[in-house]
């Protein structure tokens, strides 16, 4: 029946064995222990809920799942599951778990833990924002309409095997195994932390939560069960919350501190660059990340779309990476470079003034017109929404910043007819796995353009719908290479329609201290942030 | 007249007077002094690298992170913080004074419930109120300067109350009341004059933190928008640029400072001049 | 003295009530969803529909509101939207840093304050008097942020005396409430001048001082006591605004009080927790002003318990 048995693979374990090429400058020293901090109190850390960039990269390596990424790489390769296979007509996928697996609790993993953990994530009573990922399952209309608890399209015929039938072909579908959503938690665990879980995790991943100072510092340690030989590298890693990353970083200056969680702020940016040390403690890296503007096209005159491909050529996207101090590039299309898809040879609409005044005129508007552009309150959003409007101002259009608190912004974004622009800042777009159609659905697709959606330029185009369900149907992996293309292709025709301005690709700067080792790929991850997995102590 | 030249024979009124006039005539005269649009993000304004510049002969007092004069934002950010800080200010005092008199002297149900209304309004989150104002009204100066004053006048309230009910007790009012003087000539002849040097400290010191206050809420979105300047979102803007940017902080510090000191020296000024008894209080 | 405080602790829950309603209504008034924040970027339509149903936010105000109510009334305080935890705990757990802070935050404002207005009312119009004077306006004048991280970069980095962040140890408390006492003592400073201003122009002490009392003597018996009044409102004033959080010392100080668990929970629209904590400093400031008007008559025995 699957005549196609992809890979039988243990990449996971030769990676550990083998340096990969991104390691090689010296080989990882095991032991250790580091300190974190963040700004934020750690929600939660149960993995069906979790959903924010700080408690990302600690639920993925507290739990395990049937698939995973390379350190460093947006690479998909089996980690929970020892092979898989796909059938030809890619409804069916079928995993063998590896032997042995066992939870931090002691139990061994089978398949039924599996299927319960993917039920849960969609099961409404847990309430996780993720449930939508897993749609392509059959059967899970029944579960989120609360009509039974167990999903129709997961099987498991023995302890070692693990079946998915889906109800259309999702090209995307390994990568939704991959992501934390999917991670495998015991129940007997989750039901006797009684609602708890996110504070009493148990997992079978690279680490451990040993202890939990609500307000203060969890401390994570390794799993000596861990299932590949020789990971994690560190034994321990504490993570210290509620620090100002201002203090963060005078910390991790006097060693005291290995990871500055929040990374540099931008009043102290500059100074350590040039400092004597600048170079070694500064990770500098991109990330699948775009910051843009929504012009909602259903707010006049936004709904013209000479307008908005007149805003498109109004903004001068140099201006803003130097108030960022050089921490982004210019942007020309939703997708960031680093995707799949990213089409090089697009240009976009280059900064022209006189350009854009003329085709304002075009439309209509010879002396522009007034508009709101909305961002939120932290620095250095607002500043970034203020070059915006000089911009704008530029060529006639008086935009009145609003600057508001993000869950203010979210809300006008997903009223209709609320929001005529909006800066995506702090906001915006990371991928939540490193595949192009994360960046449509939601925030480009008709589905998201919705009472209270995340597409904020309430931009619905039929036939790119069309071409977005073709593409997600080419599930076959020989077509990977043709898959990328498409949807590259859908993304620059969706600016001939410029329901955007992409503006910036924001890399994003990790600060840590001088003995941590390990390449810049694992801190900044494009799967995971901080890859704690992967980090080690030098020396 | 006759106050006028008292004032100018003390050197600390006349300094504080001096100061107060300049402050005002440069927030009127703003546009003619400037030397920038105070909202011109310049491209000159910031180094390559993207840094504020530091004082000198083309920006006075340097620019602030997007490139703008900040001699130019301080001149133009007077208006905004003058409105909040005396206006708001003066509200939150004067409404402060009133309840708290009167629920200090009234007896009975009246001056309890007074007070436990008080009560509930310190008790109650006034961040929440100013992120929910902030969210359905149209966020105006004169909305933050109402946000403010319903904020502070209740803190005033309960100083006054907790110094009235002490002042009720003393032989003076007691031997008023005996003689058979009004509630009113005691509330406002003897009672308020001993209260004029706490409504002095809260009106002068209570400018500074206004206008600070006022920058908050600008954050939380109500109040003055960016780039409208105010001294206040000056400073809150800046505030992590301390080391890399210090004039971004001390300048507009530095005037919050006088202005607030001038209010007080003038004040402490006239109460003495009108009231010779209460000479060097305050 | 029993049954006015009865009264008063009627009044208190009273007052608590209000604050609930008042606070559960503008919440409800807010113009952002709690669903949604819940529910983050990639979440369909029909996942922010089942978070809100569960979490009973499609129920009408009134039934959300009452039950809410009967939590309370059974020491339950909700559970955190975003956390997903018990908000009790939540709120417990910082409470003793809450604490810590706001007495000793409130003991270095008091000294201090005491102390320089004293000096300053006692040389009224000399040097000393003007330094305080201009003093306390530098302090109310000057960003806390600025203060705190100033203060944390002199003790703690370059001279290495005291901890940079944290709590657990005497020294983590020191720069947190070193901040907070140098920019309120001003406050105290000049409301202790003034008072002490007015008492000792008073016949009494004059007459006091004519009879050849000590200046001494005369501050302590006479003067200070009545300077007392507005320094217990003061405090009974602080105690609700140390409760409620100081956000900016203790984020720079990484202290775990009670104003960064707020400050997040209002970024997250996570109700529960911010009525928790509003409805916990609401009771810490009704208590505060209880105790200043249950200790007002004691120190002036002329004040009549009201």
């Amino acid at each position: 029946m699957f005549k196609r048995w992809l890979r039988n693979t243990s990449i996971a374990t030769l990676m550990a064995l083998a340096p990969l090429p991104s390691f090689a400058q010296d080989t990882p020293r095991q032991g250790g222990d580091i300190i974190v901090t963040y700004k934020d109190d750690i929600a939660t850390l149960d993995p069906a809920i979790g959903y924010d960039w700080v408690n990302w990269s600690m639920i993925k390596s507290l739990y395990s799942r049937l698939m995973d990424y390379e350190p460093g790489t947006a690479n998909l390769v089996p980690s929970l599951a020892e092979t898989f296979g796909v059938s030809d007509d890619g409804l069916t996928y079928t995993f063998k778990l590896r032997k042995g697996v066992k939870f931090t609790n002691g139990r061994e993993v089978v398949a039924s833990d599996v299927k319960y953990s993917i039920e849960r994530a969609v099961n409404p009573k847990t309430q996780g924002p993720g449930a939508g990922f897993f749609g392509s399952i059959k059967g899970y209309e029944e579960v989120t309409g609360s009509k039974t608890t167990t999903l129709e399209g997961v099987e498991t015929p023995d302890d070692a095997t693990v079946i998915f039938h889906l109800s259309r072909p999702d090209a995307t579908f390994l990568h939704v195994l991959a992501i934390n959503f999917a991670s495998v938690v015991p129940h007997e665990a989750v039901e006797a932390a009684g609602g708890d879980f996110g504070k009493k995790p148990v997992g079978s991943g690279t680490f451990m939560l040993k202890d939990w100072t609500i307000g203060q510092r969890l401390v994570f340690e390794r799993n000596p069960d861990y299932f590949v030989k020789d990971m994690p590298h560190i034994d321990k890693f504490t993570v210290e919350v509620g620090q100002e990353p201002l203090v963060a970083l005078l910390r991790l200056q006097k060693g005291e501190v290995d990871i500055a969680g929040d990374g540099i702020p931008p009043a102290k940016f500059l100074e350590i660059k040039n400092s004597p040390d600048g170079p070694n403690m500064i990770v500098d890296g991109q990330q699948l990340h775009t910051g843009y503007v929504t012009l909602n096209t259903r707010v006049k005159p936004l709904d013209n779309v000479k307008v908005r491909q007149a805003l498109n050529m109004a903004v001068n996207k140099d201006r803003i990476t130097r108030i960022l101090n050089g921490r982004a590039t210019a942007a020309n299309q939703p997708l960031p470079p680093l995707m799949p898809g990213y089409d090089k040879s697009y240009t976009g609409y280059a900064y022209d003034v006189e350009k854009a005044k003329a085709l304002l005129a075009e439309a209509g508007f010879p002396d522009g017109f007034e508009t709101v552009l909305y961002s939120t309150n932290t620095d250095p959003q607002p500043r970034i929404a203020q070059a915006i409007q000089q911009d704008l101002a530029a060529v006639g259009v008086k935009a009145e910043v609003r600057a508001l608190a993000q869950a203010n912004v979210i809300a006008a974004g997903g009223t209709e007819g609320e929001a005529p622009m909006i800066w995506s800042g702090g906001m915006a777009w990371i991928a939540d796995f490193p595949d192009p159609s994360n960046f449509y659905g939601p925030i480009l697709g008709c589905s998201g353009a919705v009472a209270g959606g995340w597409n904020w330029s309430w931009y619905c185009n039929p036939d790119i719908d069309k071409r977005a369900v073709a593409a997600d149907s080419m599930s076959d992996p020989a077509k990977v290479a043709e898959r990328s293309g498409t949807w590259g292709k859908i993304f620059t025709d969706i600016m001939a329609d410029a329901p955007w301005i992409p503006v910036i690709n924001e890399r994003r700067v990790v600060a840590k201290s001088l003995r941590m080792g390990g390449a810049d790929n694992i801190y900044i991850d494009p799967t995971r942030v901080i890859n704690y997995d992967a980090i080690y102590v030098k020396q | 007249m006759r106050v006028l030249k008292a004032m100018l024979r003390q050197p600390a009124a006349l300094f504080g007077l001096i100061v107060v006039f300049a402050v005002l005539a440069m927030a009127i005269a703003a546009p003619l002094i400037a030397p920038y649009d105070p909202d011109n993000q310049m491209f000159d304004g910031l180094t390559l690298e993207g840094a504020p510049m530091p004082p000198s002969s083309q920006f006075l007092l340097g620019t602030d992170t997007l490139g703008r004069d900040l001699f130019s934002r301080l001149l133009f950010g007077a208006r905004t913080s003058l409105v909040i800080g005396l206006v708001a200010n003066g509200i939150a005092v004067a409404v402060g004074l009133f309840v708290g008199i009167l629920s200090g002297y009234l007896r009975g149900i009246v001056g309890a419930l007074l007070m436990r209304f008080t009560d509930l309004m310190m008790a109650f989150p006034a961040l929440l109120l100013a992120i929910v104002l902030a969210a359905l009204l149209r966020p105006s100066l004169w909305i933050v300067a109402m946000v403010i004053a319903l904020v502070n006048w209740v803190q005033v309230a309960r100083i006054v109350y907790t110094e009235t009910r002490g002042l009720v007790e003393r032989d003076f009012i007691l031997a008023e009341r005996s003689l058979g003087a009004g509630h009113f000539r005691i509330l406002f002849v003897h009672i308020l004059p001993h209260l004029m040097p706490t409504a002095i400290v809260w009106g002068t010191l209570g400018i500074a933190t206004t206008v600070l206050l006022e920058a908050t809420l600008s954050f939380l979105g109500i109040g003055v928008q960016p780039p409208q300047p105010s001294w206040g979102n000056i400073i809150f803007e800046s505030q992590s640029y301390f080391q890399a940017a210090p004039w971004l902080v001390f300048f507009p510090g530095a005037i919050i400072l006088l202005t607030a000191l001038s209010f007080n020296l003038v004040g402490d000024a006239l109460r003495d001049i009108l009231d010779p008894t209460q000479r060097g209080r305050g | 003295m029993a049954f006015l405080i009865l009264r008063r602790l009627v009044q208190t829950a009273l007052i608590l009530l209000g604050v609930a309603a008042i606070t559960f209504l503008l919440l409800y008034a807010l113009p952002a969803d709690p669903a949604r924040m819940i529910a983050g970027r990639s979440a369909t339509a029909q996942t922010v529909a089942n978070i809100r149903r569960e979490l009973g936010l499609d129920q009408p105000l009134l039934v959300q509101f009452w039950a809410y109510l009967q939590g309370i009334v059974h020491g339950d305080l909700g559970r955190s939207y975003a956390q997903k935890t018990d908000v009790g705990a939540l709120i417990a757990a910082r409470i003793p840093a809450t604490l810590l802070l706001m007495a000793a935050g409130i003991l270095v404002e008091v000294v201090l304050g005491l102390t320089l207005g004293i000096m300053a009312a006692l040389r009224r119009g000399g040097p000393v008097d003007r330094v305080v004077m201009m003093a306390s306006f530098v302090g109310v004048s000057a960003p806390q942020f600025v203060v705190a991280l100033l203060l944390l970069y002199i003790f703690a980095v370059t001279l290495g005396w005291l901890p940079m962040s944290g709590f657990g140890t005497a020294a983590h408390v020191v720069l947190p409430a070193a901040t907070l006492g140098i920019l309120g003592a001003g406050w105290y400073a000049r409301m202790v001048r003034s008072a002490m201003i007015d008492v000792l122009n008073q016949d009494y002490v004059r007459t006091a001082r004519a009879k050849g009392l000590s200046s001494a003597r005369i501050v302590l018996r006479h003067a200070l006591p009545n300077a007392l009044l507005p320094i217990i409102a003061m405090i009974g004033i602080d105690i609700g605004q140390f409760m409620g959080g100081v956000v900016v010392v203790e984020a720079v100080y990484g202290w775990p009080g009670i104003g960064q668990l707020a400050w997040q929970a209002i970024q997250q629209v996570d109700i529960p927790i911010i009525m928790g904590v509003t409805l916990v400093s609401a009771l810490a400031i009704v208590l505060g002003n209880l105790i200043a008007d249950i200790i007002a008559p004691l120190i002036d025995p002329r004040i009549r318990a009201q």
